[in-house]
């Protein structure tokens, strides 16, 4: 479970302070898969930021089953990272020097130490995703679809509570997007918390849920 | 904690490897060409500074002091009890082989058959060695030191070798102070005073060395110096003493002493019979090689802290994806250092190839040639790895300041590429 209580998240530029978030109090379920829509600056990546503990709120609370995380360190927030989340970025954040099973295996070696245990869990979410064949490929020897595959692989290794992903589609062709949206229906269906932003109503329509935001507040959620 | 730790620097070396493997090979040759150069800088700077000097104390060694030399008493004309005291190093199973030598000054006159009574006589005041040839070629090999003519035997009656600088065509200055011959070539007749003795004496060689008690002196056989200086009690000035390979010089000056033999003489081993001024050079010279070494490795560290710098920089949104991901910050920070050591090894290691195996035998081969020394390159591998070990520890250091202040930044911002 997650939950947010009135969050706010808002930049300075000089002497200018910009609210982005605007107190969002929002709750998801073991299990659920929501997507976050909204129009371009309403907040929607900022608010998934906050949620996956890579930024720092203003100020509000942010619940993880039952553990108010503004008591974490930097280095205990890393490791709640490690351990709870899985992300998936709009520009697939692959390490280049690596290849595809290393990029898949780096969390899961900072986990559990054992590279065996590592690199086997590592194909087995490669297989999962399609991408059996492309074990030692550079990101680069990879397409963008093949590459957010890898990125969603890295992601859900290690069995993450919640994953998070940012616009997964954006960068991709409407069938390597269809081939990642089928990827999180599946994990949906085995349990995986997904939370998702996306400004695209077509994939966020195959979520469980839709939450809303407009200038940094939840103006609607929907069931799907 | 531990295990932590290993666990750090195992994934920090795993992402290190990658780094360097997928890395350009040009900028990967080239920043280990410069800590070449800098490993160059660090060892060999200092080491031909070094060297000159030490050129110059192995060229004293090898060609006059040898390992252990005994010289007269300062108040006394010569050793006293030589005889006795020859027979004793001679037991010493140290010792390989010995060369005693008489001394005295002398003025030699060059133009005394020519001149007017209104012209200045040519002259020159050295001194006049007497060797046993043989004994003497044995300890410091001075017959491989003749430049010209040949070198003195046993049999040799009004013979003399002379040191090039006391010859005017040698003299690399026409210093007011300083007289030398001139017009003297082999075969050339000069005259030798000593004491109240004058005697016509014929040049039978020239010998050219960069060592001055060498090309300062002139050289006759032992037994004619004995009878023109009166010497009839085997009393010498100078025994030169070698020793078997790898006998420690001290030893054996303890052993002459602890038998008595300082009551007579001087003991010294070469290193004490250095000039002083020669050590004060040593010290200065090793100094100012410290401190080239320390401007080539706070040059160095400035490189490899730019380099990692740069690389961090232009990879900090992947500091921020490993961050991000729940990579420690110490194990991207462990990564660099890697990285660093790698650059330093590296360069240590191409280094130690071309220090020992190219640039020392050749430097050996074609000493450097200098007016006072045969500069050789001083490298001890002692002393190698001591600034190989300042190095790595310096370029650990220029590579972990900068992958700490990419780590510390924000990781989201780091990820955006926000400032």
């Amino acid at each position: 479970m997650i939950e947010t209580k009135n969050l706010v998240k808002a930049f300075k530029n000089g002497s200018v302070e910009t609210r982005v978030l605007k107190g969002v109090d929002f709750k998801a379920e073991n299990g659920n898969f929501i997507a976050i829509m909204g129009r371009s600056g309403a907040g929607k990546s900022t608010f998934l930021y906050q949620m996956s503990l890579l930024d720092e709120p203003t100020s509000g609370e942010i619940i993880i089953d039952n553990r108010n995380t503004y008591t974490l360190s930097a280095e205990e927030k890393t490791i709640f990272r490690l351990n709870m989340f899985g992300y998936v970025f709009q520009d697939y954040a692959l390490l280049p020097e690596l290849t595809a099973l290393e990029n898949v295996a780096l969390p899961l070696l900072m986990q559990d130490g054992n590279k065996n245990r590592a690199y086997k869990k590592a194909e087995e979410a490669l297989i999962r995703v399609g991408l059996s064949t492309r074990f030692n490929n550079l990101p680069s020897q990879l397409s963008g679809g093949e590459q957010q595959r890898v990125s969603i692989a890295r992601a859900v290794a290690h069995n993450p509570k919640i994953l998070f992903a940012d616009e997964p589609t954006a960068n991709l062709d409407n069938e390597s997007a269809q081939i990642v949206m089928g990827i999180f229906i599946e994990l949906h269906k085995q349990g995986q918390t997904i939370i998702m932003v996306t400004h695209e109503e077509e994939y966020a329509k195959m979520a469980e849920k839709i939450v809303r935001l407009d200038d940094g507040k939840i103006i609607s959620i929907e069931s799907n | 904690m531990f295990s932590s730790l290993k666990l750090n620097i195992r994934i920090g070396f795993f992402l290190a490897i990658r780094q360097i493997r997928r890395a350009s090979l040009w900028t990967t040759g080239l920043i280990i060409f410069v800590m070449v150069l800098t490993f160059l800088n660090l060892v060999v700077v200092s080491g031909i500074l070094v060297g000159l000097i030490q050129g110059s104390v192995d060229a004293a060694r090898t060609q006059y002091t040898s390992d252990v030399i005994l010289s007269s008493l300062n108040d006394k004309k010569y050793i006293e009890n030589s005889q006795n005291i020859v027979a004793l190093i001679k037991t010493l199973p140290e010792v390989s082989k010995i060369s005693a030598r008489y001394q005295e000054g002398a003025l030699f006159e060059a133009n005394y058959k020519t001149r007017k009574a209104t012209d200045k006589p040519n002259t020159a005041s050295a001194q006049i060695v007497g060797i046993s040839p043989g004994d003497e070629n044995a300890v410091t090999g001075l017959a491989g030191s003749i430049a010209e003519g040949s070198y003195l035997e046993p049999g040799d009656y009004d013979k003399v070798v002379l040191g090039q600088y006391l010859l005017k065509q040698y003299v690399p200055v026409d210093s007011p102070g300083f007289s030398a011959l001139d017009n003297v070539v082999i075969g050339t007749k000069i005259r030798m005073t000593v004491g109240e003795v004058t005697r016509e004496l014929t040049v039978k060689g020239i010998l050219k060395s960069k060592v001055d008690e060498v090309t300062r002196s002139a050289y006759m056989v032992d037994s004619q110096l004995r009878s023109i200086i009166g010497r009839n009690d085997g009393n010498v000035d100078q025994i030169a003493i070698q020793l078997k390979e790898g006998v420690d010089p001290i030893k054996v000056r303890e052993a002459l002493v602890r038998s008595g033999v300082d009551q007579h003489a001087k003991v010294q081993t070469y290193a004490d019979a250095q000039p002083q001024f020669l050590k004060d050079i040593i010290t200065t010279f090793s100094m100012l090689g410290n401190v080239f070494s320390s401007v080539g490795l706070v040059v160095s560290s400035i490189t490899i802290f730019i380099v990692i710098f740069i690389n961090a920089i232009t990879r900090k949104k992947f500091i921020g994806i490993l961050k991000g991901i729940g990579i420690n910050g110490k194990v991207i920070e462990i990564s660099y250092m890697f990285q660093s050591i790698f650059y330093a090894v590296c360069g240590s290691l191409i280094g130690l190839v071309l220090l020992y195996g190219i640039l020392q035998p050749f430097i050996a081969a074609h000493p450097i040639d200098f007016p006072f020394s045969d500069g050789i390159l001083v490298a001890p591998l002692g002393g190698t790895l001591f600034r190989i070990s300042l190095l790595i520890i310096s370029t650990l250091i220029a590579g972990y300041i900068p992958a700490r202040m990419i780590v510390r930044r924000n990781t989201l911002d780091s990820i955006l590429g926000r400032n």
